[in-house]
């Protein structure tokens, strides 16, 4: 265990300030979120359903505006069809039916305008990172779910992001599949180096895979507790085993249990 | 290996390949050959059954021709009144098509002009509602009136096949999936990209559903201003000769002229299904097999 943590976590690469949202039906999701996300951490967001962590997803990809607050990117922010922007990894699969996986995955670089013959070999390479350039020409519904999964991942990393958004995307998926996929997301974290914000409501699924956890309140959400998770990586299944995951994982239960008597408050 | 998922990681779940069922029956295929044959063998006998008996009763009888004629002999009205027939089976497959193509293309421009503006869709979304409302039937002599006798039967076949495609094709458009159109505007998208490579796709199934209503109507949109326009003429399709052959009381030649019209929309039906199959699938739920 002696092996030093691959990503540093550095300056911070974008940050919510006071971040709220409240929806056109009235729904107050967010109110006062405060988050930085730091350049290179694994960064999970914590918290109960319906507490707006894909809100505040949406809101880090731009997808959804602030009602109040800011999201403030200190360096350059990434512009839409720009070199490098945002992979975003839904809790479905979300692919184009109708389409192979190649395709699929050609997909932001098509949008991009990519040249074909250099975005066929940047396809291949990412499909490659999650051990499925054998099933470059089947289509989505031939594919198990995680299998989709995997291919949904890869389109997300064929732009190579510099921040990688990740709502609940193993949470429809057996142990089994969760497990080995959660490893291949580690793997591929630290190999490319790339910052991670991943949205669970599984205290032990944030702790295996974490640099750091934010855990929000019931609705209004809105970060309470921030918990550097020290453990090195790379992790692998002797780590979910070990005494220091239980406890880790008994600390950030504790957390998130008073994160949420915490919103019951007025 | 790092950084990568390795060969030996992928999921324990094996692919499934869906089994794809035949175009025409993409619920009930696949419990094996027995079964397909009895669905082409069945209807085949209840045919042969009917006929018998209707050539049995008239034959006892003594019903005459013109009240109601033997299958044998409307058979061989069929082949004795070929060239004629056959002229009228093309002017009325002709009007069809052309109506049904006019459909095709007026009824997914006008949906895709309608998403992409909400003031041209408020304005002209309610006529295309009343078009679609009023009885074809009623609307036919008076297009007689204003227009030349092929261009008001192509009017006709056009009215009534086109709002099942816009209003499919509408359908369609605004079903796509919320979290795609996400992706693509998180990717930048432009408005043309997003219509060509979502929303025109993603509509697909809808479309081809609203094509397969529109051929049927186009060939009855046809039949019905044909009949209404009523007079004689070079271009007379089938549909007019049905209405001349009852005013002469040469009912075998009518039964002989609906046959030809019941067989050119069946093969429209299944030519369009067949369509929707080859086109849909690899990827659609509807033309998938069920069977896992
Ligand atoms: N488009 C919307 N309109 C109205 N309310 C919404 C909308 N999206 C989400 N909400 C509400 O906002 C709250 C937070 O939603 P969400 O961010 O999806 O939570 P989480 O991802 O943590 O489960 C929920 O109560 C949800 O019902
Ligand atoms: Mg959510």
């Amino acid at each position: 265990m002696d092996k030093p943590t691959v990503n540093q976590s550095g300056s911070a690469l974008v940050a919510l300030r006071d971040v709220s949202k409240a929806f056109p039906n009235g729904t107050l999701a967010l109110a006062g979120l405060d988050l930085e996300v730091r350049t290179g951490e694994f960064l999970s967001l914590l918290g109960p359903s319906g507490c707006g962590k894909s809100t505040a997803l949406r809101i880090l990809a731009g997808l959804s505006e602030p009602t109040q607050g800011a999201v403030e990117w200190p360096n350059a922010a990434p512009q839409a069809g720009g070199e490098s922007p945002i992979g975003f990894v839904f809790q479905e699969p979300t692919l184009m039916p109708w389409a192979s996986v190649f395709n699929n995955v050609m997909l932001p670089l098509k949008l991009q305008g990519v040249r074909t013959g250099k975005a066929g070999a940047r396809v291949m390479a990412a499909l490659d990172r999650v051990g499925l350039q054998d099933f470059s020409r089947a289509y989505p519904r031939e594919l198990s779910g995680g299998m989709r999964m995997r291919v949904s991942i890869a389109r997300a990393l064929a732009t190579e992001p510099a921040l990688l958004l990740m709502d609940e995307p193993f949470a429809a998926l057996d142990e089994i599949t969760r497990f080995k996929l959660n490893n291949d997301l580690l793997q591929v974290w630290q190999a490319l180096r790339t910052t991670v914000v991943f949205v669970t409501h599984s205290v032990f699924e944030s702790v295996y895979l974490s640099s750091r956890i934010a855990v929000m309140t019931a609705r209004p959400g809105r970060v309470v507790t921030e918990l550097a998770i020290d453990a090195p990586y790379p992790r692998a299944q002797n780590f979910r085993t070990s005494p220091d995951y239980a406890a880790l994982c008994r600390r950030v239960s504790d957390a998130l249990a008073q994160a949420m008597a915490a919103g019951a408050e007025p | 290996m790092n950084g990568r998922f390795s060969a030996r990681s992928r999921d324990n779940t094996k692919p499934d390949r869906q089994r794809t069922a035949s175009p025409l029956s993409p619920r009930r295929g696949g419990t094996g050959n027995f079964d397909h044959m009895l669905r082409v063998a069945l209807p085949i006998v209840v045919l042969a059954f009917g006929l018998a008996i209707w050539e049995a009763v008239v034959r006892i009888e003594h019903v005459p021709p013109y009240v109601l004629p033997a299958p044998g002999l409307i058979f061989h009205t069929l082949i004795s009144d070929w060239a004629l027939l056959f002229r009228s089976l093309l002017v009325t497959l002709a009007t069809t098509v052309e109506g049904f193509l006019l459909a095709a293309v007026g009824g997914v421009g006008l949906a895709v002009l309608f998403n992409q503006s909400r003031l041209v869709e408020y304005s002209l979304y309610p006529y295309a509602v009343i078009l679609q409302v009023t009885p074809i039937v009623a609307i036919a002599p008076l297009l007689l009136i204003y227009l030349p006798q092929p261009l008001a039967v192509l009017a006709c076949a056009w009215i009534v096949a086109f709002f099942p495609v816009l209003a499919n094709t509408t359908l369609g458009l605004h079903s796509v999936d919320r979290n795609l159109t996400d992706l693509f505007a998180l990717y930048g998208a432009t408005r043309g990209q997003m219509l060509w490579n979502l929303k025109l796709p993603s509509s697909l199934p809808y479309i081809l559903g609203g094509l397969r209503i529109a051929g049927g109507l186009s060939l009855i949109g046809a039949v019905v201003a044909e009949i209404a326009a009523g007079s004689a003429g070079a271009g007379s399709g089938l549909a007019y000769r049905i209405a001349e052959s009852g005013y002469r009381l040469n009912i075998p030649r009518m039964f002989a002229a609906l046959l030809l019209l019941s067989v050119a929309g069946i093969a429209i039906f299944y030519l369009l299904s067949l369509a929707n199959y080859l086109a849909l699938r690899r990827w659609h739920e509807s033309a998938l097999d069920q069977e896992r």
